[in-house]
C-alpha cells in the first residue's frame, strides 16, 4: 500500500476510536510538555545565572601565583612569592587586550570602632579596583594615587562591616582600626548582597595595595593581580598576552610550567552552566521516564486494538495484502498517535512554560529542546509500534478471517 | 467436462493436506485431483469436516498443500511465500465470506476498493471508478456511499460481491455466501451469481446446502477429504423464477 494511503487508513483507525486514541496520547503529551518544561526551566535557570555572572564582570581576569616546585614539592600557592610588583608594572605598560588592572594583597583579622568589632578582610588594592569590579560607592570617596605612593592609612568599607561597626552613623571620617592600625573610613561602597555561591560581598575593606603590603604585611609580593580584557570576546587574547608577559618577566624557558595561574570569570561561567546543565539533564532525565511509560501505554492500545481488528486484518489479508502491509498499517498508527501526542504535548509544554513565568521560576525553551521531542516521539512511535505491528502481520489470515 | 480447449483456470493434482493436531496427524485432504474451468459456476458441497473448508483455504491461496499441486490460472502455488501468494490473492481471486466482512464504518465505494488499495497500479481516482462500477454490476449504484452499518444484510454481501469482483478476478470463492441471509435475500443472491456466471465469471460456492447445487454448472460433493462426487449439472434451475415463486413478503 502506498505510504499516503497508509497514511489515509491510519487517520480513519484513529478517528473512529477517537477517545480511546487521545488517552493512550495523552501519556504522551504530558510526557514531552515535562520534558520541555524542565528543559525550559534548566536553560532559564542557566541563563539567570550566566545573567547574574555577567553583572560581576565577565571580563574579569585573576592571576595568581601557583605550581611552583622547589625540588620536587609543590608548594601552597598562598605560600608563593611569585608574583611582583615588577609584573603589575609591566601589565600596565604593554597591555593590549587589557583595560584596568589592580594589584591585590590582603590582610585578614579583627576591625574595631569604639566598642564594636567584626572579623573581616582586607583588601588591599589600586585605583582601577572598582572599574574592574563594576562597583561603586555609596558615600564618600575613594583613595587616590596619591594614597597610593604615600601608603595612607584610608579605607573604603563594605556595607557589612558598616552594619557591625556603626550603628546607623555615618562612618566616613571616622576612624576605625583593623589589626590594632588605625584607618580613616573616606568611602562606603554600595550594597552588592551575596553572589550566586552565597559568598557575602559586602564583608570587606578595600585600602591602598602599598598600606597593606608595608604596614599590616611587611611582604613585597602580590597575592593577585585583577585585570580586566577590553571585552567578554576578548578574554583569550587578554589570557595570552598576560601569559606572555609574565613568563617573560619570570624568564621561564619554554617547556617550563607556569609559576602562576590565570583564570577568568568566564571559565567560573562555564563551571557554573555545566552544574546546571547536569540539573537540567537530571530533570530531564526524570521527565522522559513518563515518555517510558507512555509509550508502553501505546503499546498497551496497540496490542488491544491488534486483536479487536483480527477480523479486519484477516479481511485485508485475504483481498492482498501483505505481512509488510499490515505492520506498516499498525506502525503508522502508532507512529501518528505518539507525533499527535508529541505536538500536543509541546503546545502544552509552551503553555505550562508561560505559566511558570508568573511563579518567578526563570525559563527559556531551547529549539532544540522541540526537535528533540519530535525524535524522541517517533522513536517511540516506531519502538512501541514495532512489537503490536508485527503480532499483526504474523496472523495467519485463515484464522483471522473466522475470528470473533 | 473433456473438452480440452476450455481454459482451465484451477487444476489440482491429488493435493493433500495434513494438521499436526497434539501428537497425532489429521488427513484434512486425501488427495483431491480436478480442474475448474473458466466460466464454470461449481458449488463445493459437503457435511462439516469433510474438508470443504480447508479446500477453500487452498483454492483461495491463504494455504498450500503438504503434498500435491495446485495451478491457479497457470501459477503453482506450493512452492510461494506468504507475499507472493498474498499478491496472486490480490490479482486472481476475489473472496465473498459468509459474514460479509466489510470494514466498519466505511462507505460502500471505499469498501470495495478495498483490495485495489493493495495494487500500485491503481491511483485514487481509478480505484473509485473500478469501485463503482463493481458497485453498478451488483445493483447498487445508488448506495454508493452508504456506510456498512446503515445497509442491510443483502446490501451488505451485495457490496461483498462488487469488492470480489473490483480485481476483475479469475476466480470468485464464496464461502457460505448465503449462509447469513433469509431465503428471499438468499435466492437475490443467487439471481445474481447466475447473472455473473451468464457473463462468463468463474465462481466456486462452497456450501452445506445441497439446494444451491440445482443453480450451478457443476457440483464437486467432498466427504472425509475425498471427492466422493463430480457431477456436471444438465439442468440448471434459474434463481429469478424461483423467486418469482415465492410468496410475496407480507410483513411490511
Amino acid at each position: 500500500m502506498s505510504f499516503l494511503n497508509l497514511i489515509k487508513v491510519a487517520i480513519t483507525a484513529i478517528a473512529s476510536n477517537a477517545f480511546r486514541s487521545f488517552l493512550s496520547m495523552l501519556g504522551i503529551i504530558i510526557g514531552v510538555a515535562a520534558v520541555i518544561i524542565m528543559m525550559a526551566i534548566g536553560q532559564g535557570s542557566k541563563e539567570s545565572i550566566r545573567a547574574e555572572i555577567s553583572k560581576m564582570g565577565t571580563n574579569i581576569i585573576t592571576i595568581r601565583p601557583g605550581a611552583e616546585r622547589r625540588g620536587g614539592v609543590r608548594l601552597d600557592p598562598s605560600a608563593m612569592r611569585t608574583l611582583k610588583m615588577e609584573d603589575y608594572e609591566s601589565i600596565v605598560r604593554e597591555k593590549k587586550y587589557v583595560t584596568y588592572v589592580s594589584p591585590e594583597v590582603t590582610a585578614s583579622g579583627q576591625c574595631i570602632f569604639g566598642a564594636k568589632n567584626t572579623s573581616t578582610t582586607m583588601y588591599g588594592e589600586g585605583i582601577e579596583y572598582l572599574d574592574i569590579k563594576q562597583w561603586t560607592l555609596e558615600d564618600g570617596e575613594y583613595f587616590t594615587d596619591n594614597d597610593i605612593k604615600k601608603g595612607s592609612k584610608v579605607c573604603v568599607i563594605g556595607k557589612t562591616v558598616v552594619n557591625e561597626l556603626f550603628d546607623g552613623a555615618d562612618p566616613v571620617g571616622k576612624n576605625i582600626r583593623f589589626k590594632s592600625i588605625p584607618f580613616k573610613v573616606i568611602g562606603v561602597l554600595k550594597s552588592k548582597g551575596e553572589n550566586s555561591w552565597g559568598m557575602d560581598q559586602d564583608n570587606l575593606l578595600i585600602a591602598p595595595f602599598t598600606t597593606v603590603m608595608k604596614r599590616l604585611n611587611a611582604q613585597t609580593h602580590l597575592s593577585t593581580i585583577s585585570c580586566s580584557a577590553i571585552t567578554e570576546e576578548l578574554t583569550d587574547n587578554a589570557i595570552d598576552e598576560l601569559t606572555e608577559i609574565i613568563r617573560r618577566n619570570h624568564k621561564l624557558a619554554d617547556g617550563v610550567e607556569n609559576d602562576f595561574r590565570i583564570s577568568s570569570q568566564a571559565e567560573m561561567m562555564d563551571t557554573m552552566s555545566s552544574t546546571m546543565d547536569t540539573i537540567t539533564v537530571i530533570l530531564v532525565v526524570a521527565a522522559a521516564f513518563s515518555l517510558l511509560v507512555a509509550g508502553i501505554g501505546i503499546m498497551n492500545i496497540m496490542l488491544v486494538s491488534v486483536t479487536e481488528r483480527t477480523k479486519e486484518i484477516g479481511l485485508r489479508m485475504s483481498v492482498g495484502a501483505r505481512g509488510i502491509d499490515i505492520s506498516n498499517q499498525f506502525l503508522i498508527e502508532s507512529i501518528m498517535i505518539s507525533l499527535t501526542g508529541g505536538v500536543l504535548g509541546i503546545l502544552l509544554g509552551w503553555a505550562g512554560t508561560l505559566a511558570c513565568e508568573p511563579l518567578g521560576l526563570p525559563t527559556s525553551i531551547p529549539a532544540w529542546s522541540i526537535f528533540v521531542s519530535f525524535a524522541v516521539c517517533t522513536v517511540i512511535g516506531v519502538g512501541f509500534g514495532y512489537f503490536p505491528a508485527q503480532k499483526a502481520a504474523s496472523l495467519d489470515p485463515i484464522e483471522a478471517i473466522r475470528y470473533e | 467436462m473433456s473438452e480440452d480447449n476450455r481454459k482451465v483456470v484451477i487444476e489440482l493434482q491429488d493435493v493433500r493436506r495434513d494438521f499436526q493436531v497434539g501428537s497425532e496427524v489429521v488427513h484434512a485432504l486425501r488427495g483431491i485431483s480436478f480442474k475448474i474451468y473458466e466460466g464454470e459456476f461449481v458449488t463445493i458441497m459437503g457435511t462439516s469436516g469433510s474438508g470443504k473448508s480447508t479446500l477453500l483455504n487452498q483454492l483461495g491461496c491463504l494455504d498450500t498443500p503438504t503434498k500435491g499441486e495446485y495451478y491457479l490460472d497457470g501459477v503453482a502455488v506450493r512452492t510461494m511465500s506468504k507475499s507472493q501468494r498474498a499478491k496472486l490473492r490480490n490479482r486472481k481471486i476475489g473472496f465473498v465470506f459468509q459474514s460479509y466482512n466489510l470494514l466498519a464504518k466505511t462507505t460502500a465505494v471505499d469498501n470495495v476498493a478495498l483490495p485495489l488499495m493493495y495494487n500500485t497500479k491503481y491511483n485514487a481516482r481509478q480505484r473509485r471508478e473500478a469501485a463503482i462500477n463493481a458497485l453498478k454490476a451488483v445493483g447498487l449504484a445508488d448506495r454508493l456511499e452508504h456506510k456498512s452499518n446503515q445497509m442491510s444484510g443483502g446490501q451488505m454481501q451485495r457490496v461483498a460481491i462488487a469488492r470480489a469482483l473490483v480485481n476483475d478476478p479469475a476466480v470468485i470463492l464464496a464461502d457460505e455466501a448465503t449462509g447469513n441471509l433469509d431465503t428471499r435475500t438468499s435466492y437475490e443472491m443467487l439471481v445474481l451469481f447466475q447473472k455473473l456466471h451468464a457473463e462468463g465469471r468463474t465462481i466456486i460456492f462452497v456450501t452445506h446446502n445441497p439446494e444451491i447445487a440445482q443453480y450451478s454448472s457443476r457440483n464437486i460433493m467432498l466427504r472425509d477429504g475425498k471427492i466422493r462426487e463430480d457431477t456436471v449439472n444438465t439442468n440448471i434451475k434459474s434463481a429469478q423464477a424461483a423467486l418469482d415463486a415465492l410468496p410475496v413478503a407480507n410483513d411490511d
